[in-house]
């Protein structure tokens, strides 16, 4: 057989190659929202194929004034409801340059506590344009040895209006393997936004 | 030329394509895994493929209760020494709710020293206990340049804390950082994995 010698042009349009090595970050799952929903969950794919796992969510929009955007872990059964111990903080600035502050906020965290865990807070639909976005890191949802440690930093847009960049982190205590991982708002609906859901290689 | 046409069977079993190198942004290069061990040294990957390094860690777990996990970088030679200035703050929240805090930490950050730097402090030893998160280490291998770099774990305490730590600072030297070092305050890393990814 001839040897076929492949430049970029020929490959232009090539979408897939069989065994070919894939990058680290492997998008799993994409919640794309674009009219009113209650939550936003991910129940399959979160297993012991990557020990890291990214969720991204981009302008998540609220339908209602003055919610906060929170997130639970399924630990076996229906329900999300994995006891936390968590941490929060946050700074936060006003567009009129008042309320510069950074600080500890312990009426957002959770001790062993089987509630949503609030990711960024005090946003709304007052404007079309508020939203929040950011980042969160779950290690090891499959492990029955260990607690399940998540870390998520968010920038979002406050109702008064404002802007906060938001910290929260902590673990699932328990030693079930989380299998799902839900997203709300504290009131009303999920308008409009994408949460994405990413594994990391470890191979 | 003639047109080349594809197919699945055509590019089945290939492993590289020309010029190909990676697909997506970020690339897995190495798993190093403890068993307990004393420290973890990742003395390979690190050079100028890349800008950006993140190395992941999950579930590290210490033999010794209450020790702190750190890292330490080499600047060249064998020894894990670089000079490092350094911020350090957590914040921290305990099961029984009776404690919670944002504080700057000056007893764990460096100026100017080539100590191992710690990430995540007093991580317990029971079963179920670990600390996870990530660290990023910017061009390692700029010779013009300070060295930065920027962690953040959360860190099941023994004393039954949820904490949060954020570590900052610059390898305050020009010469090129080509391995990391991890290891605990006192005594093994018992189990858990560090992943090195590169950014593209």
């Amino acid at each position: 057989m001839a040897l076929v010698k492949y430049n970029n042009r020929s490959i232009l349009n090539v979408t897939a190659l069989d065994s070919l090595a894939s990058g680290g970050l492997n998008l799993l799952a994409t919640n794309n929202i674009t009219s009113g929903v209650s939550s936003s969950s991910f129940t399959s794919n979160i297993d012991s194929t990557y020990d890291t796992y990214l969720f991204k969510f981009i302008n998540m929009h609220p339908a209602s004034t003055n919610t906060h955007f929170r997130v639970n872990f399924r630990d076996g059964g229906s329900n999300f409801d994995a006891s936390k111990t968590t941490t929060t903080f946050f700074s936060r600035h006003k567009e009129d340059d008042s309320n510069a502050s950074l600080g500890y906020d312990n009426s957002r965290d959770l001790a062993n506590g089987t509630g949503y865990q609030d990711i960024y807070f005090d946003t709304g639909a007052n404007a079309s344009d508020e939203c929040g976005s950011g980042t969160l890191f779950l290690f090891s949802p499959s492990s029955t040895t260990f607690v399940k440690h998540f870390m998520s930093v968010s920038s979002s847009y406050g109702d008064t209006p404002r802007a906060y960049h938001n910290f929260m982190a902590g673990y699932c205590n328990t030693t079930s393997a989380i299998d799902g991982v839900d997203f709300k708002f504290s009131s009303g609906n999920i308008d409009s936004g994408v949460i994405k859901m990413y594994g990391l290689s470890k191979s | 030329m003639s047109i080349v046409t594809l197919n699945n069977r055509a590019l089945k079993d290939a492993t590289a394509v020309g010029t190909t190198t990676g697909l997506g942004d970020l690339v897995f290069i190495s798993r190093s895994t403890a068993s307990s061990s004393s420290s973890l040294s990742i003395t390979s990957g690190i050079d100028s493929t890349y800008k950006e390094y993140i190395f992941v860690f999950n579930n590290i777990h210490p033999a010794t209760d209450g020790a702190n996990f750190q890292v330490n970088f080499r600047d060249g030679g064998s020894d894990y020494d670089a000079t490092k200035t350094t911020t350090f703050f957590n914040a921290f929240h305990d099961e029984a709710d009776a404690n919670t805090g944002l504080n700057y930490f000056a007893a764990h950050d460096l100026a100017q020293s080539t100590s191992f730097q710690s990430i995540s402090l007093a991580v317990g030893a029971d079963n179920d206990q670990s600390t996870s998160g990530k660290l990023h280490l910017f061009e390692p291998s700029n010779t013009t340049f300070v060295k930065h770099f920027i962690s953040q774990f959360d860190s099941y305490e023994s004393t039954n804390y949820s904490t949060n730590y954020f570590v900052a600072g610059y390898c305050n030297v020009t010469a090129a950082i080509d391995g990391v070092q991890f290891k605990f305050s006192s005594g093994n890393i018992d189990s858990g994995t560090i992943d090195l990814y590169g950014v593209n």
